[in-house]
């Protein structure tokens, strides 16, 4: 037989494991929901990425590729050198972005393989660059040590 | 000569806190009244040297000593003073000089205060000291400020941008008095490990009070310049690194409320030290993930590898050194006292309940990228709808359970009685969910149940105020924190869910239209900061034909750094901001620009002011009555 303080002590474990239980079954799948992959543009000429789903695209703008349209609508091409994908973009532009420099955009990819992006980062400095995008260069061996 | 005089300093201040170590520990004796002296006398002569080194680094940064490395790399002449001032700060060698005069401060509070019995004093003084050596160690081999330059340099390079502004000036000291402030709860927790317990709850509580309005204070800071700053519009990004500051936020305050429960009636005994240990623990890690460079932002500043590698140390030996005691001795301890299943006691382990499961899911949120990244080397990133599904629900039931705590009487309570109590509490709940059907369009549900909850938790507030008329200030503190919480939910719910905004390509002449506004650009000019150069917009809030008033965002370059900042312009009436951000140049004197309309924007940091000002009455209440100890069974409602 269990006293009643034991059998409260009990009650108050259960109570404790299956709530922690659920918490954790929470994150878990709220985890696999919410993470968004980086990808650079080799990535996707290599079709590792499936339309719809979003993730962050990374790499240099390239030169001579950035078109403003007639209201806040902007394209460019992101390129890592072996590969290269179209953005759209209906937004502000940091401040920071330049052709030939890096960016990091979060967006989807459409069915005719563009990236429609709904925010364009460009966190760096002259002297900085996202570090998945010195990540993503190096991969494609367009990275110089010391420049950029 | 300063830099050396620095460099001296800290080596003086290294060898003190070593004897502070010793001596405080081995003044945990009961018959070591001398060594007791000696770890008073060796803090307070910490306090002194450390405040000397910092003192000088900020006289070379004042009068831009370049032939100092740190002050070359990280000030410039330019700068306005305050930016000089708190570029000491602003870097990474100058941050860890304030985490450890911070920390030495607080050894200083610990030994003057002097609460709880010596050996406790003692005890904790000998931990902080061993915290203190650890930092100054770390200070002197990977990240010495008084490194010299030869040459020295004929300017310095400047300050990062995007923190020469006064919010951030204060903000890092701010968080810092948080952060540390919790080093003062957990060596007191190791204290009454090592001494047998011994009343530790009530003699740490000042110091968890003055750590908990501190990281209150800052976070809040910290979201308002994010939100003034950044230019985005919004307050809370879940960036890994405001997560940092929030995880000791979220420990900080259940610790408080588990503590209360440990010193009034002997209850969690054992949970409230592991609570200590853990709040210190979040600081550490938050620390470490800020400052190691592992996270790319404004914060980082370490980059080169020995320092992260020497933080993770120095944060496995404290934090598994804690839990070490803690296994080893937190079982010869007496156990929590008894309580009834309806009681004060219980309200507040629910609330430990959630606050923990909270800082679970932002914890997880924050690492898991990293952990995956050190695994297979995968970039991912944790957006916030993970935060808006996890988090969120597990507040907002806490924020649902907060009104009844105070309701209840210690060990017993009476469940029908509190209904009773809190009916009109109710009434105001469903008053504010009809004036936001009756006023807000579009209608959310979730923006109804915000708002609900919001006046449950004000009205509650009053109630208990009115109810415990008369009584200590800590009654009043607790109805004023909570509130508080109310305010800033409004806030939040306002923000979020009716928000409008409009992003436009203007021409000079043209107008926009946002919310209730109509907007008329002007073109943009170039001026000349002191340090900067700034496109700045002008933009007129019309009111029909008239000018209502003038409006300049600005866009800021800092030559000596090569970075930009976003100087928004927001209007506020104290119930709803105007919020300007200037855009990118689009050629022919057309610039976008971002507007938004913020309904209640303002209640967000105004609800954290409340609640600060709760903790700041309730540490009043603390300090002017040093001696009384309080009896449960003498307050059985109270």
């Amino acid at each position: 037989m269990m006293t009643p303080k034991k059998r409260r002590r009990l009650a108050f474990a259960v109570a404790v494991l299956a709530a922690g239980a659920v918490l954790a079954g929470g994150i878990v799948y709220e985890l696999g929901q919410n993470t968004q992959y980086f990808r650079s543009p080799s990535d996707i000429a290599a079709n590792q990425v499936q339309p719809g789903i979003a993730f962050r695209l990374g790499g240099l703008v390239q030169q001579n590729s950035v078109h403003h349209g007639s209201g806040a609508d902007v394209s460019f091409l992101v390129t890592d050198g072996k590969g290269t994908v179209p953005v759209e973009y209906n937004g502000v532009l940091p401040a920071l972005f330049r052709e030939g420099q890096g960016v990091v955009a979060l967006g989807v990819l459409n069915g005719t393989g563009t990236f429609v992006a709904t925010e364009v980062l460009a966190k760096h400095d002259e002297k900085y660059m996202p570090p998945e995008v010195v990540d993503a260069l190096k991969r494609s061996g367009r990275w110089k040590e010391g420049g950029t | 000569m300063t830099g050396e005089l620095g460099q001296l300093a800290l080596c003086f201040a290294l060898a003190l806190s070593l004897v502070m170590a010793a001596s405080g520990l081995t003044g945990a004796r009961a018959n070591a009244a001398t060594a007791r002296g000696i770890a008073h006398g060796a803090t307070m002569g910490m306090l002194v040297f450390i405040a000397l080194a910092f003192g000088t680094l900020t006289y070379a940064f004042v009068t831009s000593d370049f032939s100092i490395a740190d002050v070359a790399n990280n000030s410039h002449t330019l700068k306005p003073l305050i930016y000089k001032i708190s570029g000491v700060w602003g870097n990474h060698e100058g941050s860890m000089l304030l985490w450890v005069l911070v920390l030495s401060l607080y050894a200083g509070l610990v030994s003057a205060l002097g609460r709880g019995g010596p050996q406790l004093t003692s005890a904790a003084l000998g931990i902080q000291g061993l915290l203190a050596s650890a930092f100054l160690l770390f200070i002197l081999f990977t990240s010495n400020p008084f490194l010299r330059l030869d040459p020295a340099p004929f300017e310095g390079a400047g300050l990062n941008p995007l923190l020469q502004d006064p919010g951030l000036a204060i903000h890092p000291p701010m968080l810092y008095a948080g952060y540390v402030g919790l080093s003062a709860s957990f060596s007191y927790a190791a204290a009454a490990l090592i001494v047998g317990e011994e009343g530790w709850a009530r003699a740490a509580r000042p110091f968890m009070l003055i750590a908990w309005i501190a990281l209150t204070c800052g976070i809040a800071l910290g979201s308002w310049w994010a939100y003034y700053e950044l230019g985005w519009g919004g307050f809370w990004f879940w960036d890994p690194v405001e997560n940092a500051s929030l995880m000791p936020w979220l420990v900080a305050t259940a610790l408080l409320h588990s503590a209360l429960a440990t010193e009034r009636t002997g209850a969690f005994r054992t949970w409230t030290l592991l609570l200590a240990i853990a709040g210190f623990s979040m600081s550490l890690i938050g620390t470490f993930l800020v400052r190691s460079g592992v996270l790319s932002s404004v914060h980082a500043f370490a980059s080169d590898p020995t320092r992260g590698f020497f933080i993770m140390v120095l944060i496995f030996c404290a934090i598994g050194g804690a839990l070490g005691l803690f296994a080893w001795r937190a079982p010869t301890l007496k156990g929590g006292a008894a309580f009834d299943t309806v009681s004060r006691e219980t309200a507040l382990l629910l609330n430990n309940v959630f606050l923990v499961a909270a800082c679970a899911a932002v914890f997880v949120g924050t690492l898991y990228p990293l952990l995956l990244d050190a695994i297979n080397g995968e970039k991912i990133s944790v957006g916030p709808p993970y935060y808006a599904a996890t988090f969120a629900p597990i507040f907002f039931a806490l924020l649902l359970l907060v009104p009844f705590g105070p309701m209840l009487g210690w060990r017993r309570g009476d469940l029908k009685e509190a209904a009773r109590a809190l009916a009109p509490a109710l009434g105001i709940a469903a008053v504010a969910a009809l004036a936001v059907l009756a006023i807000a369009s579009p209608r959310f549900l979730t923006g109804v149940c915000a708002f609900a909850v919001a006046g449950w938790l004000i009205g509650a507030s009053i109630l208990s105020f009115i109810k415990r008329k008369g009584a200590r200030a800590s009654a009043f503190a607790a109805a004023l924190a909570h509130a508080g919480l109310g305010v800033t939910l409004m806030g939040v719910a306002g923000t979020t869910l009716w928000r409008s905004e409009a992003l436009t390509v203007l021409a000079p002449g043209q107008t926009m239209t946002v919310g209730p506004y109509t907007l008329r650009f002007d073109g943009v000019t170039q001026e000349q900061g002191p340090n900067y150069r700034a496109s700045r917009a002008h933009i007129a809030l019309m009111d029909g034909a008239r000018v209502q008033s003038l409006l300049t965002p600005e866009q800021r370059i800092y030559p000596a750094e090569g970075q930009d900042t976003a100087n928004t312009a927001i209007r506020t009436t104290g119930f709803q901001d105007l919020y300007l951000a200037l855009g990118d140049d689009r050629g022919n004197g057309r610039w976008t620009l971002r507007a938004y309309v913020s309904p209640l924007a303002p209640f967000i940091w105004l609800g954290g002011l409340v609640m600060a000002f709760g903790g700041m009455l309730s540490l009043w209440g603390r300090l002017r009555a040093p001696a009384q100890v309080p009896s449960a069974v003498a307050q059985p409602a109270e």
